[in-house]
């Protein structure tokens, strides 16, 4: 511990602490842009780039960067002197200077970073006009929109992707005022291995990496009286969209949720949680044939599209391991297009299915060529959980307010082993009470698995079930992945079943989710909130959903059944890795 | 092999008696890229043919040198005798003087001309004639043949390290550099000896020490003539800092427009390897140390050292903040030295004569010399060494032979672009860090660009702010934006577009990019603008009130106008590149004003000064 | 001396030089072989730029087939290795000319007039600095003082220094590049 001073006030902080840690552990606040901690994950980007941040500090000659300045012992430190005040506001000045004022028709609007700066440092003219940025807006993919005319280099989306994803897509390029953060040669991103986690979005402070907006195609769908409009929503959706009409972070809102879907339209309103159930049923079959034969271990679990596509492109050596099982948005998108079409006696064309997605990769899933069946797509429209709050706002629709509902059946029912999908360690663990009952033969009380569940990058536990000892590991975060495939590969570690989620934390974290701002409380929150659903709910197994139950003896047969493998099961391709 | 220190001194001897028994006469050729440039080649290739045609091998050796620091008189080289010790200097040598300079040997050829013998004084000599240089860094640049190590030890090379290994301490050694004074000479002017000793303190598994031979200042060569004359005292200076820091390696950062000092540095390396100065085991002791060179690739900013450290990492030549300091946390995370290449050549200096010795050169607060790239209006240009605190006048004037074709000095020009420029007020300052800083200018690394009446310093600081704009890295606000905001303004009283409100707001940025940049690019770039408008007020003054500028450069701002002396000669008609003049022959010509690009073609063909510039 | 951009049209690495040069892509592979490459990405990207430079010198330019060869080898991402490319001024992922003209922009010259000069290159060769012209012959472009600044304003053609030009040299200049 050392002793400083901040604004006259003595503080004593951590010797490894920074003055802005210094002081916001004071209540002083000092405004930051670039500076990003998920500490959680272990994620610290201290550019140091953006300098709005800057606080004099007595013997210095130059004003510092409170972000990156350790403390020492003795520091005399003024955040709000006129010099450090007027430097923050000629560097505002500067950054608006080459930044699109279009705040009013901005995807960032009212979320964004910089608004809310220059509102706070009332700024009220811009000084130092001049020329701007000029790039190429890209929208070449189905996820993610780059506008780096809003970009203001703080590289926060190049740590995302490069260190704590290490998918290695971004990179600061050229220099001077040129520079941007932009893939190799400036390429769209379309053209690269991104696998669309959105987590450069998540991480993004302002408007210039946004989702790609779909809910203009919901609109027309909702509006076409030809269709059929039927929507699911995905586990983690109904513990954060709370957050976007002002609930407590870590609300449940899954009647609301399905309340305001009805509102806004939707013939059914469905759950992914359904069909989270009807994946353990395929994927558990999988793992428990592979165990038996003890053959083509570890089984990986597939129900997240960035995995699949990271591992696609950076381990095409292993695509034959994780389970073919497709991922639950597109089950559902199966299901709802063959047995509940027919079932309503609807023709696939006419009917829509929307997803409502704590993801972005989701966009892209559900455009994937073999997720289509006579050029009808499974799912036609994915928005995220923003997306969907922006629609309630548009409607008029005051969510906070709405009076619980329930889902619409057969496709709406689930287990509490589907909404553990949304957090990390979740999906393995709806898998090992399914494949504990069907290896033991009964309905086995305990079901609670503790111990993969947490935000911890890679974890991973030893777990008995029927008298079998399983190893499972459990990573999230594509970083953390490719260390746990890594040391799998050098036969550093052997599990028998593993789950991969790309964004870290989970669903619960997902690059469609509303804004965090670096506030990693929030995530903990979400996922007790999922800890709590589950153990609300009356059924807490997969295989135990009547509805699943009744699908299969009505329609897919056996799990693993040739139907079930035809509608529910995928092939992957090995890709470029560049 | 050198066997060890002993081992070192007798060799060096013998070789000084093999070199005395040789030929009499030595013939250095400066032959330094700036050298070469000069079409020195040929003026080589001449005097060898002399000297084989009257078969004078015996008697005459030809050396080829580094840099002599001749700029001004390139080609040019140097006849020492060892009999008669004269020593002859000539300047703008052609390969038709080679057989008078045989000819003549030890005396002064006729017809080619001298230059004066008092521009410097050798390290080793007893400074009696008030020569103003006096060459410590520069010591045996354009005295030795660099390829060749012998002529290096002969010259007391290596000796300083090998007092390092076998008579002191490596602590001894750190004080001794931190005695002597010496402080770095890329710029900032930290003490060497303390920035050692906080890589010496720290323990770690690795340690690097790295020269910093990048030199992107432009207008700025010093550290080139040193690669290119002396390479081998940069080795022995980074074995010295490894020692004293207990690094094993070394590494060079050279830019890569330099492939003849790459050239040089690589042979010098693999010789002192052969020779054991480098390598494990130096000079048979316990003291291990190896060099590597990396190469920049074109960027100014790879010269400050966090940038530079990145850059050998393979990254983009980013600065990061400080602390850590590099001392501290540097390459790969571990202690690195980080020194330039003229703070390095006067450590072995140094550690072999001690540093009483050094810190009797200079002021006691800034001690040792100085070299500074002499450039731009002055009539002998060149690279000049003087002790800290001498004046500006002592080199312009004194070194640099005052200012070309008899004009009006204007202005100095130091510290490249985070530098300042000083005028004629400033000419008796002593030139210390400490004195240029408080002028808003910089030490720098050692440019030095006189200007005369013919340079518009608005233009100046434009010029500077171009470079920094194109060599920020772009990483933070202040420079990325601010400094692309500075030229526009300042592109705006060029052009004669500037109110009063422009130039209270390039004075308000300047100071809040000084103040906010992450690195000293950033935090230097708004330099020039703040001297000159300092300065130079009322040339900002003109520029906005009176649209004028009366050095005749910005564009905008002046016409060509054809006056009545005009006699229709048509030279500049046919010249003009744009066809605007017009006019019959014999009769007077007119130019277009609305077509005239303002190249001045026309202006300085016209042979009758018909042709006014306003 | 801002850098000439073409976005490149194809998929990735599509441009195919690598392969269109085996004899090229051979002697890149032997160098990069000979490197003291370990198991450390980290450690191996401090190799990446004397790659660049061997890659540039080799095949004089980097397109992305030679980038993504480099990247390949050092086990570094495409956008990494780009990262580096476009920092640095020295490296170009466009062809060059056959003659590079480089106006010396130091501070000595600029003060002797080489902005004027670049200028008459610009208005003679109908290409901007950092610019090739179409047929391929010239490439204009400035660089920082090449230590020759007693010959200011100085012009360099590929590796001829040309001293002391006023820019009614430029067009003799322009004609001794054939
Ligand atoms: C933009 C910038 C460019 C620099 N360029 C050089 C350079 O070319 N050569 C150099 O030795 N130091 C340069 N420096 C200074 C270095 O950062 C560093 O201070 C120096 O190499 C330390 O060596 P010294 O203590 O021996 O001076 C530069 C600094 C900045 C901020
Ligand atoms: S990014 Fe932010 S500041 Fe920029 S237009 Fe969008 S909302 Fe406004
Ligand atoms: S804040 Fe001002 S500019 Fe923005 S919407 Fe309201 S009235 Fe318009
Ligand atoms: S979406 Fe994911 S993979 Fe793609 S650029 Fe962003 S962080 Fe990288
Ligand atoms: S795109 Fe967004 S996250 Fe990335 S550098 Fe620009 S502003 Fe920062
Ligand atoms: S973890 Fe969830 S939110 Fe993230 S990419 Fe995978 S499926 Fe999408
Ligand atoms: S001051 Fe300029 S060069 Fe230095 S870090 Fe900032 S942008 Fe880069
Ligand atoms: S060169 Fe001079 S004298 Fe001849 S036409 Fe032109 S202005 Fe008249
Ligand atoms: S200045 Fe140049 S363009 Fe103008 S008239 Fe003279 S030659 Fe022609
Ligand atoms: S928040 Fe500190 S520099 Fe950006
Ligand atoms: S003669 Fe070498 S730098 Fe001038
Ligand atoms: S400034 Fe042009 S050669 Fe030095």
């Amino acid at each position: 511990m050392i002793k400083m001073t901040i604004n006259d006030r003595q503080v004593q902080v951590d010797a490894s602490a920074t003055v802005l840690q210094a002081a916001r552990k004071i209540g002083i606040d000092i405004p930051t842009l670039c500076h990003l901690e998920l500490d959680c994950f272990e994620v610290e980007h201290r550019m140091g780039s953006c300098r709005v941040c800057v606080v004099e500090i007595e013997g210095r000659p130059n004003l510092a960067p409170a972000c990156c300045t350790p403390v020492l012992e003795g520091m005399v430190v003024r955040t709000n002197t006129m010099r450090a005040i007027n430097a923050r506001r000629t560097i505002l000045d500067l950054l608006l200077s080459d930044h699109p004022k279009d705040c009013l028709t901005c995807e960032k609007n009212g979320n964004c970073n910089l608004q809310e700066l220059a509102g706070e440092l009332g700024l009220h003219r811009i000084l130092y006009s001049g020329e701007m940025s000029n790039y190429p807006v890209d929208l070449a993919n189905e996820s993610i929109v780059r506008d780096l005319n809003k970009c203001i280099m703080c590289r926060r989306c190049e740590t995302a992707c490069n260190t704590m994803q290490t998918v290695g897509i971004l990179s600061g390029v050229r220099r001077g005022f040129e520079a941007v953060v932009a893939p190799s040669e400036e390429r769209p991103l379309s053209d690269t291995k991104c696998v669309f986690c959105g987590q450069c979005v998540a991480a993004c402070p302002v408007g210039a990496l946004s989702a790609m907006n779909r809910t203009y195609d919901v609109w027309r769908a909702l509006n076409d009286p030809d269709k059929t409009v039927v929507v699911q929503t995905a586990p983690a959706v109904r513990v954060a969209v709370g957050e976007e009409f002002g609930l407590e972070p870590g609300t449940i809102a899954t009647g609301k949720l399905v309340a305001a879907l009805r509102h806004l339209g939707f013939d059914k309103v469905f759950d992914t949680d359904f069909a989270a159930d009807l994946t353990i049923m395929e994927e558990t079959t999988e793992l428990i044939g592979r165990l038996k034969k003890s053959e083509n271990l570890p089984i990986l679990t597939s129900c997240c599209p960035g995995w699949v596509k990271f591992f696609e492109h950076q381990f095409p050596g292993l695509i034959h391991i994780p389970s073919t099982a497709k991922s639950p948005q597109q089950m559902f998108g199966a299901v709802a297009k063959s047995y509940y079409a027919e079932k309503i006696g609807v023709q696939p064309e006419n009917l829509v299915v929307v997803s409502v997605m704590p993801c972005l990769a989701k966009k892209y899933e559900a455009s994937r060529e073999e997720f289509s069946r006579n050029g009808v797509r499974d799912v036609d429209i994915v928005i995220s959980t923003r997306e969907l709050a922006s629609m309630c706002k548009e409607a008029g629709v005051v969510f906070e307010h709405l009076e619980d509902e329930d889902f619409d059946r057969p496709l709406g029912e689930s287990s509490g082993a589907g909404v553990i999908f949304g957090a990390s360690g979740g999906v393995l663990e709806a898998a090992l009470r399914t494949t504990a009952d069907w290896l033991a033969g009964e309905d086995l009380s305990n079901l609670d698995f503790v111990e993969v569940r947490g935000m911890k990058g890679i974890r991973d536990a030893t777990v008995t079930v029927a008298g079998m000892e399983l190893k499972v590991a459990i990573s999230s975060g594509l970083g953390n992945a490719r260390r746990l495939l890594e040391s799998i590969q050098k036969g550093e570690a052997e599990y028998h079943a593993i789950e991969i989620m790309a964004c870290p934390g989970g669903c619960l974290n997902g690059g469609g989710q509303p804004y965090i701002h670096g506030d990693t409380k929030i995530l903990e929150k979400r996922r007790q909130a999922i800890y709590r659903e589950d153990a609300n709910k009356p059924v807490r197994k997969s295989h135990l959903n009547p509805d699943i139950q009744k699908l299969y003896q009505e329609f897919l047969g056996e799990p693993g059944s040739p139907r079930a493998h035809e509608l529910l099961h995928t092939k992957y391709n090995p890709r470029n890795n560049f | 092999m050198i066997e060890n220190a002993k081992h070192l001194r007798e060799h060096a001897l013998e070789l000084g008696m093999r070199q005395a028994k040789g030929p009499r006469t030595r013939i250095l050729v400066s032959m330094g890229t700036c050298g070469i440039a000069a079409d020195t080649e040929p003026v080589l290739a001449a005097l060898r043919e002399e000297i084989s045609r009257r078969d004078l091998q015996d008697v005459f050796e030809v050396v080829e040198t580094g840099c002599m620091g001749l700029c001004h008189s390139e080609p040019s080289i140097e006849v020492v005798d060892g009999v008669e010790g004269t020593m002859t200097l000539y300047g703008n040598v052609v390969p038709g003087q080679a057989a008078a300079i045989i000819e003549a040997g030890p005396y002064e050829a006729a017809g080619v001309e001298v230059l004066e013998r008092t521009w410097y004084c050798p390290e080793n000599e007893e400074n009696t004639n008030g020569a103003l240089q006096a060459r410590v860094v520069l010591r045996n640049s354009g005295r030795i043949d660099p390829e060749n190590l012998d002529s290096y030890l002969i010259a007391g090379g290596y000796q300083g390290l090998a007092r390092a290994l076998t008579e002191m301490s490596p602590e001894e050694v750190g004080g001794e550099v931190r005695e002597s004074g010496l402080r770095g000479r890329g710029g900032g002017g930290f003490p060497t000896g303390m920035k050692w000793g906080f890589a010496a303190a720290r323990k770690a598994r690795d340690k690097f020490v790295v020269c910093n031979a990048d030199e992107g200042d432009p207008g700025a060569f010093m550290d080139r003539a040193v690669l290119e004359g002396d390479p081998h005292c940069v080795l022995e200076a980074m074995a010295i800092a490894g020692y004293a820091v207990g690094a094993s390696q070394g590494i060079i950062y050279i830019r890569a427009e330099y492939p003849l000092a790459i050239k040089r540095l690589r042979k010098a390396i693999e010789q002192a390897r052969e020779n054991g100065f480098l390598g494990s085991g130096i000079m048979g002791g316990k003291f291990s140390f190896d060099i590597d060179i990396k190469y920049g690739a074109g960027a100014f900013v790879c010269g400050e050292e966090t940038a530079l450290i990145h850059s050998i990492e393979g990254h983009r030549g980013e600065p990061t903040f400080k602390p850590p300091f590099p001392a501290v946390s540097g390459l790969w995370k571990a202690p690195t030295v980080v020194n330039n290449v003229e703070t390095f050549a006067n450590v072995p200096a140094i550690i072999r004569r001690g540093a009483d010795w050094f810190k009797q050169i200079g002021l006691p607060e800034c001690t040792g010399t100085k070299v500074f790239a002499l450039a731009g209006k002055v009539s002998k240009v060149g690279l000049v060494e003087v002790p800290m605190g001498a004046t500006l006048h002592d080199i312009v004037y004194g070194v640099g032979g005052g200012i070309r074709d008899g004009r009006e000095f204007k202005a100095v020009q130091t510290g490249g672009p985070s530098g300042g420029c000083l005028k004629a007020d400033h000419l008796q300052t002593p030139i210390t860090y400490e004195t240029l800083r408080a002028l808003d200018s910089m030490m720098g690394s050692g440019g030095m660009i006189v200007m005369d009446s013919d340079d518009c310093m608005v233009n100046v600081a434009k010029f500077f702010l171009d470079f920094t704009l194109d060599e920020s890295c772009g990483k933070c606000t202040p420079c990325r934006i601010g400094n692309k905001r500075l030229h526009e303004m300042l592109t705006e009283v060029c052009a004669g577009r500037g109110t009063q409100e422009t130039l209270a707001k390039l004075k308000n940025l300047s100071h809040t990019i000084k103040d906010t940049a992450l690195c000293g690019l950033g935090q230097t770039s708004p330099n020039p603008v703040l001297s000159t408008m300092l300065q130079f007020e009322d040339e900002y003054r003109e520029h906005i009130e009176d649209k004028k500028c009366r050095a005749g450069v910005c564009r905008h701002l002046i016409s060509y106008v054809i006056n009545d002396d005009c006699v229709g000669c048509t030279l500049c008609a046919r010249n003009c590149p744009v066809d605007c003049i017009s006019g019959q022959r014999r009769e007077k010509h007119e130019i277009d004003q609305d077509k005239c690009i303002k190249c001045g073609v026309c202006h300085s063909l016209c042979k009758f000064h018909a042709i006014d510039k306003r | 001396m801002t850098k000439n951009r073409v976005r490149p049209t194809g998929p990735i690495g599509s441009d195919g030089v690598i392969n269109q040069e085996p004899k090229k892509r051979q002697e890149l592979a032997d160098y990069m072989s000979g490197l003291n490459l370990g198991d450390d990405r980290d450690r191996n990207r401090g190799f990446l730029i004397q790659c660049l430079h061997k890659a540039q010198e080799l095949f004089g330019y980097l397109p992305e087939s030679v980038q993504l060869f480099v990247a390949d080898r050092l086990g570094l991402h495409l956008s990494e290795v780009y990262g580096v490319i476009s920092f640095y001024s020295y490296f170009t992922t466009v062809p060059v000319g056959r003659y590079r003209i480089n106006v010396c922009m130091g501070t000595a010259c600029f003060v002797r007039g080489a902005d004027r000069v670049l200028e008459e290159f610009k208005r003679h060769l109908g290409i901007d600095d950092g610019e090739t012209s179409e047929n391929g012959k010239f490439s204009l472009g400035g660089l920082r003082c090449v230590g020759a600044c007693s010959l200011a304003p100085v012009v360099m053609v590929n590796d001829k220094v040309y001293g002391n030009v006023a820019p009614d040299k430029v067009p003799d200049i322009i004609n001794d590049c054939q």
